[in-house]
């Protein structure tokens, strides 16, 4: 699984900060709620998210068991260099998500 | 039960007159709102947002189920219906009357039955993520258009049954639908604003469930919240309640797929 909505402006003039939208579907399983067993469902969370922009890392973020399912995350990076922006979302039961996306920089 | 006769002309008569009596904060309510009004200024932005509204996650899956073949007749959904821009209001006009069955079924209903009958596929299951997929596929492309219950008289006598279970008392709080989203609508039931009940942007992506849900869903919700026993998802009476709904919600904008807290 592990499907994403990214959202990267189609080009920015170098130097001016950009946003940077994602969205991924995950089920954000606290790890404390019972299930209909009585017994507590396993963690299931997201634990790392990072963002490298032409393989140089621009931002990062730790999640914790409170943050709700589907996280949107929403930042800003400096335009550089045209390139890509690779991000990636690591948790819980060796789930592994990848989105790569092409950014434009104009002079 | 005393005191409460079938919502006949005299009522409605009464009613407004209480109305025109009552404070004007209530008399803003005897217009219709939906409940996207009544949220937050953050929790519109994110029902605007098409890159923030977590059900643009189902959408984007539809997208995906709406080309994939499936079943015994190896056909996708694209195969007979075409391009998807093609279904534009299409969830406007949903339930509609089933000529084979000789009753109204909902757009989930509707898939479902494309599957049985032209896919030779298995139904999928309801409030499964596929369905709710499709279903948001296909409700987004009536977003922005009215509600647009079809004029079939074929219709009527659901939609009169609808009108009166939602009008009728039940569970062990005694109540019905319209004692909290015609009579107390725009009240606060503990933190929350009692909506007018108008489903304008089914399925919707609720906070409370963290993911996406069909209006028979809500209405489950509703039965369980006045502690009266839900009916079984193929149960005819919420065909008929949403039947009711859309045809009182008549004219409102379409808002597929929705965000509410």
């Amino acid at each position: 699984m592990g499907h994403a909505l990214v959202n990267v402006p189609a080009s920015v003039k170098r130097g001016d900060a950009f946003e940077i939208k994602a969205l991924i579907a995950h089920p954000m399983e606290t790890g404390f709620r019972p299930g209909p067993n009585g017994v507590l469902l396993p963690r299931n969370i997201i634990q790392r998210f990072t963002c490298t922009y032409n393989g140089v890392e621009v931002f990062s973020l730790t999640l914790s068991p409170a943050i709700a399912a589907n996280p949107y995350i929403a930042f800003f990076t400096v335009a550089t260099e045209s390139g890509s922006l690779t991000l990636r979302w690591t948790g819980d039961k060796d789930f592994m998500a990848e989105e790569t996306v092409p950014i434009t920089v104009t002079a | 039960m005393i005191g409460w006769p079938p919502f006949g002309l005299a009522a409605r008569i009464l009613c407004a007159c209480c109305v025109l009596v009552a404070p004007l904060a209530v008399a803003q309510d005897t217009a219709r709102r939906s409940g996207y009004q009544d949220m937050g200024r953050s929790l519109q932005a994110m029902q605007d947002d098409d890159m923030a509204n977590p059900a643009m996650l189902w959408v984007q899956e539809g997208a995906a189920l709406w080309t994939r073949r499936a079943g015994s007749a190896d056909k996708s959904c694209a195969d007979c219906h075409g391009d998807v821009g093609g279904m534009a209001g299409v969830a406007a006009r949903y339930p509609a009357f089933a000529a084979g069955l000789g009753r109204p079924v909902d757009l989930e209903q509707r898939i479902n039955l494309c599957r049985t009958d032209k896919q030779k596929a298995d139904a999928l299951a309801d409030e499964s993520r596929e369905l709710l997929a499709l279903a948001a596929y296909v409700a987004r492309q009536s977003r922005g258009r009215p509600i647009a219950p079809p004029d079939d008289a074929r219709l009527q006598p659901f939609i009169a049954a609808g009108d009166a279970l939602y009008r009728r008392r039940q569970g062990q709080l005694n109540l019905s639908c319209a004692q909290c989203h015609d009579d107390n609508a725009g009240r606060k039931l503990g933190g929350a604003t009692i909506p007018q009940a108008h489903p304008t942007g089914y399925p919707i992506y609720r906070l409370e469930w963290q993911g996406l849900g069909s209006l028979k869903r809500r209405l489950r919700n509703c039965l369980v919240g006045m502690r009266a026993e839900a009916y079984g998802y193929d149960a005819p009476e919420y065909v008929a309640l949403e039947l009711f709904l859309l045809s009182r919600a008549r004219g409102m904008t379409l808002e597929s797929p929705a965000v509410r807290p």
